[in-house]
């Protein structure tokens, strides 16, 4: 009779993630990049007005929140600047990263170097930069909605072209230019090279770069705050002039929501990438 | 094939590409016939891949024409010419099917998807790929994605066939299997084919005829038997397979027999060749290392080849290759000479019956018409 259980192998030398000591590290990483977030999302639930003790579940923060106009309407004005720079930044930087990667020019290290300024520079620099610039040109003021968040979106499309860039340029960097001399010898002009392989190639990059410049452009602050006029409040400037006053439950339910969004459209991207990759090898 | 048509499927006149200093292709001139399986042969760097990325007009030469079945290509843009590629990546689009991959080159010239599907099952069964259809690139070994390549390119009907070093990647017992199967493939669809590679034995064990490059230039053109018995000079003889050269003087040219001083031998060369060669003109002579006799220097009486042999060298056994079929002996002649002649000699019989060993005298052989005579 056997008195031997099976057990698992012992941990292998790669198996880190079967490791005591590991599994403390990494727990204590989750704790301290999640625990701040999972206490705001706890208190936007607490039924008092201060945010320090917990008197009891509530969902009438987020009716609150639902009501306040001036939060919904700095909510829908960041959504539309997102999403508007997400796109431009998204085109703008895939063209430039094809540039860089298709062409040889005079001073091409120059450009590749300029196109990651706005990653480096200081926002607080590039804030006060768009800010004189903006009404060194005289640019118009007062015009109607969504036209009034022209000044935001391009300030916002400024940096976020530069994330994207430098990603699909990254993505680019192992592209097989036989593929394209393949794709061209089979019949294919210059449109359908870049249509059926070149885009194809570059999708992974595109998709993390248009997440990159979604998220960024939520939540800029700085730079948002320089270029944004008293009717075209955004989302993270209104929280910051509401928590001037106080730092409501209401706010932390109009967080929770912001957090769900991003949380939503990473999962969606990461969604579409794979049923992607799985249309087509299934 | 080529005996049956020898109209010209490509012409080639004076074509050069230069990039900056470096002429990858200087000045070359060809004729490639229809249905023909011609090779492009040469060390890493010799420009085949340059000439071949020409044809299809993926490369814009710096001169010169280039003429397809009659058509001048030279304002030709790479997608509407009657050629296809088979790249040395293979380049099979990771992001596509099996099927879509063979498919594309149909699909993106606008023919029409119920014909494009059958065209490209076809070509699938061509390459025994046709189960594979629905797979991806990333689910394929080496071998089968060289098959998607080529029917990828054959679907096209294309009027010549390029391929890139299409075996270089693939093991050795594949690359031998690929071998035949491309010259099968060939015969079946009847479409000239032209080859890159820097392997000799691929070149010779499956082309019709094979051009010799080095640093651009084209050497010789050639079928395989003729360019390995006769070669053009010194730099084709070393390349196609193996060699011995003895450099010398001509100190008779008569009735089609050279006679060469050498220094390094006791007795001039005689060379059975029809040759035109100015008496003390500067000439090598190669000889083929299976084309040489060895024995045991002063053992027994004669035998009948060497009795014909006019060649005959004294020298002493310094290493032996043993290569299982074949055993290589490398033979020292006179004190001093430098370098050793070669001599392949089958292996009859078990190694370890070796008739001679290192350090033995032996004497070498070589009937006339076994040498030829180079001028350059
Ligand atoms: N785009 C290019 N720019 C500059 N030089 C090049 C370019 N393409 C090829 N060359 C040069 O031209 C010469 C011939 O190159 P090519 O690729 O045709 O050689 P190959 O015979 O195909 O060699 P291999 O067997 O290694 O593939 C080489 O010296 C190479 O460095
Ligand atoms: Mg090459």
């Amino acid at each position: 009779m056997s008195i031997f259980r099976p057990r698992r192998p012992p941990p292998g030398p790669l198996d880190y993630t079967r490791q005591t000591w590991m599994r403390l590290v990494l727990l204590g990483t989750f704790v301290f990049l999640y625990a701040p977030i999972a206490t705001l999302v706890a208190f936007s639930f607490n039924d008092s007005k201060r945010n320090i003790v917990w008197r009891g579940f509530t969902t009438k923060y987020y009716e609150k929140a639902l009501a306040n106009e001036g939060l919904i309407e700095a909510f829908m004005n960041s959504m539309t600047i997102a999403v508007l720079s997400t796109v431009i930044s998204t085109i703008l930087g895939a063209l430039t990263a094809y540039l860089l990667w298709r062409f040889k020019f005079p001073l091409k290290p120059v450009y590749e170097g300029a196109i990651t300024l706005p990653i480096v520079i200081p926002e607080i620099c590039l804030g006060v930069a768009m800010l004189v610039f903006f009404s060194r040109i005289g640019w118009p003021t007062g015009l109607p909605w969504p036209f009034n968040l022209g000044q935001i979106t391009i300030a916002h499309v400024s940096f976020s072209f530069a994330f994207v860039a430098v990603v699909v340029r990254a993505r680019m960097a192992n592209f097989n230019p036989e593929l394209e001399a393949a794709a061209r010898d089979l019949g294919a002009g210059e449109w359908a090279v870049v249509r059926d392989i070149i885009i194809p190639h570059m999708r992974p990059g595109l998709v993390a770069g248009a997440l990159l410049a979604f998220t960024l452009s939520l939540d800029d602050f700085v730079i948002t705050f320089f270029t944004s006029g008293p009717d075209t409040v955004t989302f993270p400037v209104k929280v910051y002039s509401m928590v001037r006053f106080s730092v409501t439950p209401e706010v932390n339910a109009a967080s929770t929501v912001l957090i769900v969004i991003t949380v939503a459209v990473t999962v969606l991207a990461l969604w579409i990438q794979n049923r992607q990759g799985a249309d087509k090898s299934g | 094939m080529s005996e049956n048509d020898p109209k010209p499927i490509i012409r080639i006149n004076g074509l050069s590409k230069h990039f900056g200093a470096v002429a990858a292709v200087d000045d070359v001139s060809l004729d490639i016939m229809a249905g023909e399986f011609f090779a492009l042969l040469g060390p890493s760097g010799c420009g085949k891949s340059t000439l071949l990325r020409m044809l299809a007009g993926l490369e814009s030469p710096s001169a010169g024409a280039i003429l397809i079945d009659g058509e001048d290509m030279s304002r030709v843009p790479a997608n509407r010419r009657p050629v296809n590629m088979v790249f040395q990546s293979y380049a099979v689009f990771p992001h596509m099917s099996v099927l879509d991959n063979v498919g594309y080159g149909l699909k993106v010239t606008g023919v029409p998807a119920a014909e494009v599907r059958a065209r490209a099952t076809e070509a699938l069964e061509l390459v025994k790929l046709d189960d594979l259809g629905a797979r991806m690139p990333d689910q394929l070994s080496g071998g089968q994605r060289q098959r998607v390549a080529l029917a990828r390119a054959l679907v096209k009907r294309p009027k010549v066939l390029l391929l890139d070093e299409p075996l270089s990647a693939l093991d050795a017992k594949l690359r031998e299997a690929m071998r035949l199967e491309l010259v099968n493939l060939q015969e079946t669809v009847g479409i000239t084919f032209i080859i890159v590679t820097h392997d000799q034995e691929e070149a010779l064990a499956m082309a019709d005829r094979i051009a010799v490059m080095d640093q651009g230039v084209v050497r010789q053109v050639a079928p395989p038997a003729e360019l390995y018995e006769f070669p053009a000079s010194r730099f084709v003889a070393d390349f196609i397979g193996s060699v011995n050269i003895f450099e010398g003087r001509v100190s008779e040219a008569r009735d089609g027999v050279i006679t060469i001083d050498a220094p390094a031998l006791p007795r001039p060369l005689v060379v059975e060749q029809d040759k035109q060669v100015a008496t003390g003109a500067k000439a090598w002579v190669a000889v083929r290392p299976e084309k040489i006799d060895i024995v045991k220097a002063g053992a027994g009486p004669l035998t009948e080849t060497q009795e014909e042999a006019v060649n005959t060298v004294p020298g002493v056994v310094e290493e032996i290759t043993y290569l299982g079929d074949l055993s290589i002996y490398h033979v020292r002649i006179a004190e001093g000479a430098e370098g050793l002649v070669k001599i392949a000699e089958p292996n009859f019989d078990r190694a370890t019956n070796r008739p001679f060993t290192w350090e033995d005298a032996v004497m070498l052989s070589w009937t006339a018409d076994a040498g030829v005579v180079l001028d350059s």
